[in-house]
Parts: structure tokens; C-alpha cells; sequence
């Protein structure tokens, strides 16, 4: 495994920064809370990803995509995450996306993937309840057989880009108790289906999430993601995925975040001085500038372990999920606090750097709970 | 078959041919683990003395350095066939010592060609060991105000002061030295030279410090009247800093690399701080009944990877082409902050079992992780703080204003 970016790649990261320096510079995101536009993002920026193919790029090619990786994808994610671009590339391309490509069968791939590529289809992937926290296991909505079908009761929260989506994954026990492992099932779901409610939620990033509650949803036996009784693994399997493209993101956003500070450090001025020649500061400034060189080794090795199917690609995915979680979080609180009273206001960009890096951190599991599963991949 | 693969195939020939056979299959050992050489040295074995003898002979004690050097000649391509062959064969590194990773890589770089030509073959062979002679009394971090003396008279200069922290000078047949030789220069920066010092020399004296670990790795050596030629002034007369910035970086990458090497050693040993935490905190197989025990093994290990993987990017990068990033400035922050996180926990784990000194009651190697904990916690003192470091960090690096 080569810890390097090949030319492609490179190329591809400058042709995605352009393209959100063009297309959605911050300001875009404010824009999108302030009107309190129900998407959260644009479904014709959405298009347009698509057409450049970035929607395409962990799926086959018989299906449209470009059959690469998670290195590719990342570099695309690190580079919108830069400017906090909002669209729905963790719910549609690694979550739902990648759970139908490299878990379903025939009928439900041919139903959504090539939509979903083309950029038409956006998909959520309802599996959080509010119980749940970060357990997958954790399952209480229950699905029963009905004719050659099932028919699904409960509910579902923080599933994100729910909101005005097409059609979704829903995770619902047939069998056990409600942290059973065993016995949970996923199907696909159209979002117009009778018995679905999405309810929007307003979380501090103001990105796309909702409630999805399904009262008797009934589903066909052949929407089913995965073997019977074996959801649990597709989620882990797409999960993992879905937090190396959280991952690049988060990167994004911390290195955007600490130029942003390391600038006005240099730009203001106090006691005669700019505040960057303040040792204090300086200090403070150098041990966030480490921090996140070690995010990028890990986030760079973790897209390559897993597309790699490296024996310990589980442990690096949590490596990179805890260190990424860790320093997004500093990245934006220290942001705040260095920029002083200015970057409690809203007026100022900074603000949504640490609203967002609180998100991330709380999805797929903070830093507690990857050191945790680290210590039990590891043997203690 | 390509060039390297016949030199890949010469070298394993020659490698199984000369080595001694006891240090077949041995095993390399760390970054410091090895013969430091010199005239006082006391080889462990008649083997130890014949591996030196014959990979010094064949410069590969020094793979890279010109051959009219005395060194091994080789392209980067056919070092690193030759490092891994002895990975791949295990032997044992046939030399280590400041001599390859710091004076001798200065010498290349700013040495005339008759100081080139007398020390870098002896380095090579093993014959002498250097030490360095940077920090004073009154100069530690603030290495540029360092007070020893240099006056030039005709050929010579005429050397008196204090230098300490000088690594192994009890041992040690050589001295690279910083003196103000210009006092009146405006900038302290700008009046120092870059000196080459037999310790033979009348007017030298070493003394052996005691340290809190009661190890005396290093030592004060005083400067009387001692007498060295211009020949020895390396760069030129008052041109000695930006010699000594270069050698900083030399040194601290050494540090850093030795680090990588401890981690590396460690993890080779088997579990480590898990196995700690099961021996003296007790519990089954299942996960640690510790909570923040388990999670603090967690933390360190997982920033040992980070770190880990921070220096693979970086070679990768080099490999590819690139120049050197950014993120190579971060090592000997990082590693020896880390190593000495790593002992802390170590002896929170062992808990009263950590407090031994010496005799009954403790194992040898409880008391010796006692011993290098207290030692490690220079590692953020010696060659940079880490203050320093992340001064150089954010004026270097992110261009913070002074």
C-alpha cells in the first residue's frame, strides 16, 4: 500500500476543488440555511457531480460507474468538504448506493443503481433509531411477513438526505431481541410508498436529516438488501465505507477551517502586533497544524485498506474516524477561540466549521467509540 | 536481468560469503543498537570486530558516500537493495553512531576536500567516534548565544569554554564544536565558526553527568587553551551556523527515525501495553475490565500508528517524486512526545511495580522500564524542546510572524 496520491488522482482533486470554488464557495451554505430550502442541497448540482462522474465512481461499470475506489471518491469528498459542500454523496453513493451494488441482487440493482449514478435517484439509508446511537445492532423497528412480502413498523431518526429523497434502505428485525445481531433484515424502499412519513429534523449544520416512520409499510420479498437475516453485516460492510468518505470530508473541512484562522492570525492586529507572532497562539497553531497531517496519513491509508480488502482495514477505518472526529472538533473550537469575539458571530464563516465538525463527529460513531472498537479489533 | 536484480544477487552472495556466521539470521536490532566504533571501543565478540571489518572495507558501513571517500558508492536504488537484504538476512547493523548521521553527512555537504578526505574514511571503517559540541551552561535552547571562545592566531585558533550535553565523550576520539570566533559581530547568529576537535588535544577534559535515570550517557567537556588549526574550521571562519542549522536537521531526523524504530521494536515484542494491562491488572481474555486503561492503550496505539503512517506518506512521496512536505517537520515533535506518553503509561499499568530502583522485590525488567522511563523524559529536551520544535513549526512551516 503506497500512502501517495497517483497523477490521476491529483488531477482529480484539482478538478473537484475548482469546481466547488466555482459552484459552492461557503457562502452557499449559508444560503441554503438562511431561504431554509427543504433539500439542503441542490438537486442540479447534484446532476452535474453526476455527469462529471463522480457520483459513478465506486460503482461498476456495467451499471454506469467507473468501477474505482474509496482513494478516488475521498479525494473528491476532501476537496467539497473544503467549503462544507452539502450534497448527498455519503446517503446516496456509499450508504444506500454501495449497500444495493455490492449486496443486492439483480432486480433491485437494476431498479436504482443506474438512477442513482445518473444522478436522478438520491437514497437515504434509514438504520439510526433514536436509541440507537452508534450501535447497528440496535434495531427495534420490526418487519412480519405479508403474502410474498413483509410489512415494516417503526421508526427511524437522524437518517440523513431523508428529506425529499426517492427511495431509501430501511434496517427492520424479523427475528431477536433489539440488539440482536442476527435477525435483521434490509429492504429498499420507494419514499412514496403508502405508510411512509418523513418528517425533517433541524440539526446545528442545517444539512439534510430526518425522522422516517413507517406505519405497516408493505414491500415486496425481492426488495430485500442482503441475505435473510443478515443486514447486520451489508450495514457494517457500507458503514465502514460511508465513514472513509466522512473521513476525507471531515479533512477537508479541518484544513479549510485551520488556513481560515491561520490567516486572521496573521491578519489582526492587538498590542501593536498581529496575534500570530503571540507564542501562545503560535503554539496552539502548530500542535492543530500536526494533528492534522496525522489525519491525512490515516484517512489516505484507510480509503486504501478498504478498497485493498487489507486484513486490518476495520482497525484503520476506526484510526482515522476517532483522529478525524478528534481534530475537526479542535479545528473548529480553537478556530472560534482564536479568532476571538468576531468568530462567536454568525456573520463570520468559522462558526459553521465547528457546527459541523460536531455532526461529523456524532456520525458513524465519535472517538470514544472507535478507540473502543480499535481495542476490540485488537484483541482487548 | 536488470542491473539490480544482478547487483541484488552479487550482494546476497557476498552478504552470506563475509558476514559471520553467528550474525546470520541475528536480527538488526534498533536505530541505536549496534558498535558505536572509535578508538575505545569494546567489541562484544570477535564477530562484532569482523562484521565491522569487512562491511567498513567495502564502504557499505556508509552505502551512499562517494566511494573516494571510503564509502559504499551506491546509487539510492542499490542502498535500498542492500538494506533490505540485510533485513531479509538478518544481520545486525555493522556500525551506528553520529559519525554516519551527523558529522559525516555535514562533512559532504559543506567540508573542503582535504577534510573530506581525512575523516570520512575513518568514519566509514569504524575507527572514530565524534561527538557533538553545541549546547553550554547558558546556551541550551537558545543554542546562537553560546559563549565558548575561539581567538585566531596566524593557523590556529585558540579554543577555551564549556560544552555539555556532549553525548559519549568519555568515549568519544572526536569533537565537532561550535565558537565565537568574531564577538563583535552584531548578530549573535553571525560571529560563530564550525570547528573539528581531537579530544587528544592538550586542554581537553571530560566529565560524565549523572542523570535522573542514574544512567551518564552524556557529559561536560572543557575547553583550556586548546590549540586546533583552521584546517579544522569547516565552511569558513564565523560561517559556522548555517553549518550547525544543517546538522540540526540531520540530528533531529536521526532522532525521529529512532523513534520509528522504538515503536517498531516494540510492537515486534508482542502486544506490549495489552499484555502489560492483563499481567498487572488482571481479568480474562475478553476486553479489558479497565475502561480507561483500555481506552488509554487505545489512544497511544492508535497515535503511534498515525505517526507511523505520517513517515510511510513521506517516503511514499519521496519515492514518487515529490519534494519533502510539510509533514516532515512534525517528527521529533511527535515521536518523542509519543515514546515518552508510551513509558508513562507503562508505569501507570505496572503501578507500585514501576517505583523499583533497585534490588529485591523487581524484576530486571521492571526495573529497567522504570530506568527508561525516566530517561525518556529527555527525549522532548535533547536535539529541539518541543517547544522549539513547534517554533519552527509555526514560523517555518505555517509562516507566523516573529
Amino acid at each position: 500500500m503506497q500512502i501517495v496520491l497517483t497523477e490521476d488522482q491529483e488531477l482529480l482533486a484539482k478538478t473537484a476543488a475548482d469546481f466547488a470554488a466555482e459552484h459552492s464557495p461557503i457562502k452557499r451554505v449559508r444560503d441554503l440555511r438562511d431561504s431554509n430550502d427543504p433539500l439542503g442541497y441542490s438537486r442540479a448540482l447534484w446532476k452535474q457531480m453526476a455527469e462529471l462522474g463522480w457520483v459513478g465512481i465506486p460503482f461498476p461499470e456495467a451499471v454506469g460507474g467507473a468501477g474505482m475506489g474509496l482513494a478516488e471518491l475521498a479525494v473528491v469528498l476532501e476537496a467539497l468538504g473544503r467549503s462544507l459542500v452539502p450534497e448527498p454523496f455519503l446517503s446516496t453513493v456509499l450508504l444506500a448506493g454501495e449497500a444495493i451494488s455490492r449486496h443486492g441482487d439483480d432486480a433491485v440493482r437494476a431498479e436504482w443503481l443506474p438512477r442513482i449514478v445518473r444522478g436522478e435517484a438520491v437514497m437515504a439509508c434509514a438504520y439510526p433509531e433514536t436509541t440507537s446511537r452508534y450501535a447497528l445492532s440496535q434495531v427495534a423497528t420490526r418487519c412480519e411477513a405479508a403474502g410474498s412480502g413483509f410489512r415494516i413498523t417503526g421508526e427511524k431518526s437522524h437518517v440523513l438526505d431523508a428529506a425529499g429523497c426517492d427511495g431509501f434502505l430501511v434496517s427492520a428485525r424479523s427475528a431477536g431481541a433489539d440488539n440482536d445481531p442476527q435477525g435483521i433484515e434490509l429492504f429498499a424502499v420507494s419514499a412514496d410508498a403508502p405508510g411512509v412519513e418523513i418528517v425533517g429534523q433541524t440539526r446545528v449544520d442545517h444539512r439534510n436529516c430526518a425522522i422516517v416512520r413507517l406505519q405497516g409499510v408493505e414491500v415486496a420479498g425481492d426488495a430485500r438488501v442482503g441475505a435473510p437475516g443478515r443486514g447486520h453485516t451489508v450495514l457494517e460492510d457500507v458503514v465502514d465505507r460511508a465513514t472513509v468518505g466522512l473521513c476525507a470530508e471531515m479533512l477537508g473541512g479541518m484544513s479549510r477551517a485551520f488556513e481560515m484562522t491561520l490567516a486572521h492570525l496573521k491578519e489582526r492586529e492587538q498590542f501593536g502586533a498581529p496575534i500570530g507572532s503571540f507564542q501562545a497562539l503560535k503554539h496552539r497553531a502548530a500542535e492543530l497544524f500536526v494533528e492534522i497531517e496525522l489525519v491525512r496519513s490515516c484517512v489516505m491509508a484507510a480509503a486504501r485498506a478498504v478498497d485493498a480488502e487489507a486484513s486490518d482495514a476495520r482497525k484503520l477505518v476506526s484510526l482515522a474516524k476517532a483522529r478525524c472526529s478528534d481534530a475537526f472538533v479542535l479545528a473548529g473550537n480553537e478556530g472560534v477561540q482564536m479568532f476571538g469575539g468576531v468568530g462567536m458571530t454568525d456573520e463570520y464563516d468559522i462558526g459553521f466549521y465547528l457546527k459541523r465538525a460536531r455532526v461529523a463527529e456524532m456520525t458513524f460513531g465519535d472517538a470514544a467509540y472507535h478507540r473502543s472498537r480499535w481495542a476490540q479489533l485488537s484483541g482487548y | 536481468m536488470s542491473n539490480l536484480d544482478s547487483f541484488r544477487e552479487e550482494t546476497r552472495q557476498w552478504l552470506e560469503q563475509n558476514a559471520p556466521p553467528a550474525f546470520l539470521g541475528r536480527g538488526g536490532g534498533g536505530e541505536l543498537e549496534g558498535p558505536w566504533g572509535g578508538r575505545r571501543w569494546k567489541f562484544s565478540s570477535d564477530a562484532e570486530k569482523q562484521w565491522l571489518d569487512v562491511m567498513g572495507e567495502r564502504g557499505w558501513t556508509a552505502p551512499t558516500w562517494p566511494s573516494e571517500y571510503g564509502g559504499g558508492g551506491l546509487s539510492p536504488a542499490e542502498a535500498k537493495v542492500l538494506a533490505q537484504l540485510l533485513r531479509e538476512l538478518k544481520l545486525p547493523r555493522p556500525l551506528i553512531g553520529f559519525g554516519l548521521t551527523m558529522i559525516g553527512p555535514t562533512l559532504l555537504q559543506f567540508g573542503n576536500e582535504e577534510q573530506k578526505r581525512l575523516h570520512l574514511p575513518r568514519i566509514v571503517r569504524g575507527e572514530i567516534r565524534w561527538c557533538q559540541g553545541y549546547s553550554e551552561p547558558n546556551a541550551g535552547s537558545d543554542l546562537a548565544s553560546l559563549q565558548a571562545r575561539g581567538v585566531v592566531d596566524g593557523d590556529h585558533m585558540t579554543v577555551s569554554g564549556t560544552k555539555v550535553w556532549t553525548s559519549y565523550a568519555d568515549e568519544c576520539d572526536w569533537i565537532f564544536a561550535l565558537v565565537r570566533t568574531k564577538p563583535e559581530a552584531t548578530k549573535k547568529q553571525d560571529g560563530i565558526s564550525f570547528v573539528l576537535i581531537d579530544m587528544e588535544d592538550p586542554g581537553v577534559s571530560v566529565k560524565p553527568i549523572k542523570l535522573i535515570s542514574g544512567s551518564s550517557p552524556f557529559c561536560e567537556t572543557h575547553f583550556t587553551d586548546v590549540k586546533v588549526p583552521l584546517a579544522n574550521v569547516v565552511n569558513g571562519l564565523h560561517n559556522g551556523w548555517t553549518v550547525a542549522k544543517a546538522l540540526l536537521g540531520h540530528e533531529r531526523s536521526m532522532i525521529a527515525d529512532a523513534f520509528g524504530g522504538v515503536v517498531s521494536s516494540d510492537r515486534a515484542r508482542g502486544g506490549g501495553l495489552q499484555d502489560m494491562a492483563r499481567r498487572y491488572l488482571g481479568g480474562g481474555d475478553g476486553p479489558l475490565e479497565d475502561a480507561v486503561t483500555r481506552d488509554a492503550i487505545a489512544q497511544v496505539e492508535m497515535d503511534t500508528r498515525a505517526f507511523t503512517l505520517t513517515v510511510q506518506r513521506t517516503r511514499d512521496a519521496a519515492k514518487a517524486g515529490h519534494k519533502p512536505g510539510p509533514e516532515s517537520s512534525i517528527f521529533k515533535l511527535y515521536g518523542t512526545e509519543l515514546n515518552k506518553r508510551r513509558y508513562e503509561l507503562q508505569i501507570k499499568i505496572a503501578g507500585p511495580q514501576s517505583l523499583g530502583w533497585e534490588g529485591p522485590g523487581y524484576e530486571d525488567a521492571e526495573l529497567q522500564r522504570t530506568r527508561d522511563w525516566l530517561r525518556s523524559r529527555g527525549n522532548s529536551i535533547e536535539g529541539g524542546t518541543s517547544e522549539i520544535q513547534l517554533n519552527v513549526i509555526a514560523k517555518r512551516v505555517l509562516g507566523l510572524p516573529d
